[in-house]
């Protein structure tokens, strides 16, 4: 409840900074202060502090899995803006707007982290997806990000619609938007609509997989990624992608055992699928913000795992593949938002040029492919655990193709570092200052910190 | 006369929300598009406080719910309408095969 309040007065105040002043440094400072203020608040619900005590009528529903998850995304975001928040405020004409629209993005993601209710999980993807609408069209000149504005929202609005229709198929039958199932007594009358209830369940599934951007369902992302900002690429690819996941996780959770066995079947072919394309597609990419957008989908197919199966294996599994994902990712594109040529042939010879760079650069793309001794490695191991403590050798085939699509995923991120370390070229690059390098490094050090201690993050959750 | 029964409402839902996804597809004006969406949302609209008349009638809850669609849904247009209107500024039509900058 702390984060939901905070977030959304910090974007509120966030406005405010920008009609008081345009000087760019101090609105990222104000933006940094909001973000850990929302750290701590959070942190104190945890504890059981509450800053404003509010009765949701059992809406929302408060545990540690979503309290740690909304902890995480928030540090993510801190990251974030310490790393690319110059870019952020040079996106387009209003500074402060961006940073208040990502406000708002986070106050839909802690309602997506605890929502118990199908109204509640409405308003938070309501509330996540209309900032970004605008977040991807921030560039208003540039004929790209409109149109994959345009596309994003035809797309959003649609699956919303899915969403929608879903919801009331479900409460036609149960009566109630509560997602712990509660089959009324049958009412006085009222015929029997029995088919509609996993109708309507799948209509939300499908909407969930469109926000998640799994298989059948993806061919919005690699657009909307290329033609949006590169900041806000990178903040989309990471902080909203795990919040549509741990929204499906819940949902799952409570529902699982109505769907039936009919899901164990339909989920491996949406995983295998999205694995295929987003790994296959990425292979034939020129451009390396294509290929991160694919391989944003083919992250997604493992995130997939976690909601496949259901133990705590893979609770932690996408804490931890959240926290590697997210930084990888942000570094990455922080670097490529200072590259003038985003193709492959842009990144030849950096190594040469910018050493620091290149070499977090490579540890990023090498914790995305999953190497030991990264955060990646433990991520993809932990998802793929709890397929196999869930479901014994008969999941093993499963286990196995995701390992092959890895190795693939090895191919397309070896290219970068390939272009980086054995070619020559002038790679040419905006100015670069000593705290963009520094907090680089940092991020680095992080990745290989959770990739050789794992538990160290995972102790913090059950601490 | 008898009352309606809500099978009937419901046929009249689900032909609005086909009609919507069918204009969604096949449309090309950016404006029809959008009044698409906004035909699904409000398929569901009626949906919702048909179920919450006919089989709920003790509770608000279905009402409620098509209260806050009809909120959002207007958010969605304003942000939806500030879109078109920045492509309207740089192609000089809302034709959306116009906007072919993204190749797919």
């Amino acid at each position: 409840m702390n984060a939901i309040i905070f977030s959304a007065l910090s974007g509120v105040a966030m406005m405010f900074t920008g009609i008081f002043t345009t000087n760019k440094s101090a609105i990222r400072n104000v933006a940094v202060i909001a973000l850990l203020g929302l750290i701590i608040v959070n942190l104190l619900h945890s504890y059981g502090i509450f800053v404003v005590r509010v009765n949701t009528h059992s809406m929302l529903q408060f545990e540690t899995f979503g309290l740690f998850f909304n902890t995480l995304v928030f540090a993510a975001t801190l990251l974030f803006v310490l790393l690319s928040g110059k870019d952020v405020t040079n996106a387009g004409t209003y500074g402060a707007e961006y940073f208040a629209l990502i406000f708002f993005v986070l106050c839909g993601v802690s309602i997506l982290t605890c929502y118990n209710s199908l109204l509640m999980l409405f308003i938070g993807i309501e509330i996540l997806s209309i900032p970004l609408y605008i977040l991807t069209g921030a560039d208003k000149r540039n004929l790209k990000s409109n149109e994959a504005s345009l596309k994003y929202f035809l797309m959003g609005s649609f699956s919303t619609g899915i969403l929608l229709m879903g919801i009331t198929l479900v409460y036609g039958i149960t009566g109630t938007f509560s997602i712990e199932a509660m089959r009324p007594a049958v009412s006085v009358g009222a015929p029997n609509y029995g088919i509609l209830e996993p109708v309507g369940l799948l209509f939300i599934f499908i909407a969930l997989l469109f926000k998640v951007s799994a298989a059948p369902f993806h061919f919005w992302t690699p657009d909307v990624y290329d033609g949006a900002p590169t900041v806000f690429t990178s903040f989309m690819a990471t902080i909203v992608k795990a919040a549509g996941f741990v929204s499906f996780i819940r949902l799952f959770d409570a529902r699982a055992i109505e769907m039936g066995i009919s899901w164990k079947i339909i989920l491996p072919v949406i995983i295998i699928a999205t694995l295929l394309i987003g790994n296959i597609t990425a292979v034939f990419q020129q451009s390396v913000k294509r290929m991160m957008a694919y391989s944003s989908i083919a992250q997604a197919g493992f995130m997939l795992f976690a909601v496949y199966v259901n133990n705590d294996m893979s609770k932690e599994g996408i804490l931890l593949y959240t926290a590697a994902y997210s930084i990888a990712t942000i570094g990455i594109f922080a670097i490529l938002t200072r590259m003038k040529d985003i193709t492959f042939d842009g990144f030849n010879g950096l190594a040469k040029k910018h050493p620091v760079l290149a070499a977090t650069n490579a540890v990023f793309l090498l914790s995305l492919a999953g190497i030991p001794l990264t955060a990646g490695f433990f991520a993809k191991y932990y998802m793929l655990a709890a397929v196999v403590k869930e479901n014994g050798a008969g999941a093993l085939w499963l286990v196995i193709v995701a390992v092959l699509f890895a190795a693939v995923s090895v191919y397309y991120y070896f290219r970068v570092i390939q272009a980086m370390y054995f070619k020559e070229g002038e790679p040419e690059i905006t100015e670069v200052s000593g705290g963009f390098k520094t907090a680089l490094v940092m991020l680095a050090v992080l990745i290989v910190l959770i990739g050789t201690f794992p538990s160290a993050l995972l102790n913090w959750f059950y601490f | 006369m008898s009352p309606v029964p809500v099978t009937h409402i419901l046929f009249v839902s689900t032909a609005l929300f086909f009609i919507g996804m069918y204009g969604l597809f096949t449309r090309r004006n950016m404006i029809t598009m959008l009044m698409s969406v906004e035909l699904i949302l409000n398929s569901v609209n009626i949906n919702f406080v048909a179920f919450n008349k006919y089989l709920y009638p003790g509770k608000l809850d279905g009402i409620f719910f098509s209260l806050f669609i009809i909120t959002i849904a207007a958010a969605e247009a304003a942000v939806a309408i500030a879109i078109i209107i920045n492509l309207y500024r740089s192609h000089h039509s809302i034709d959306v095969e116009d906007a072919g900058e993204l190749k797919y």
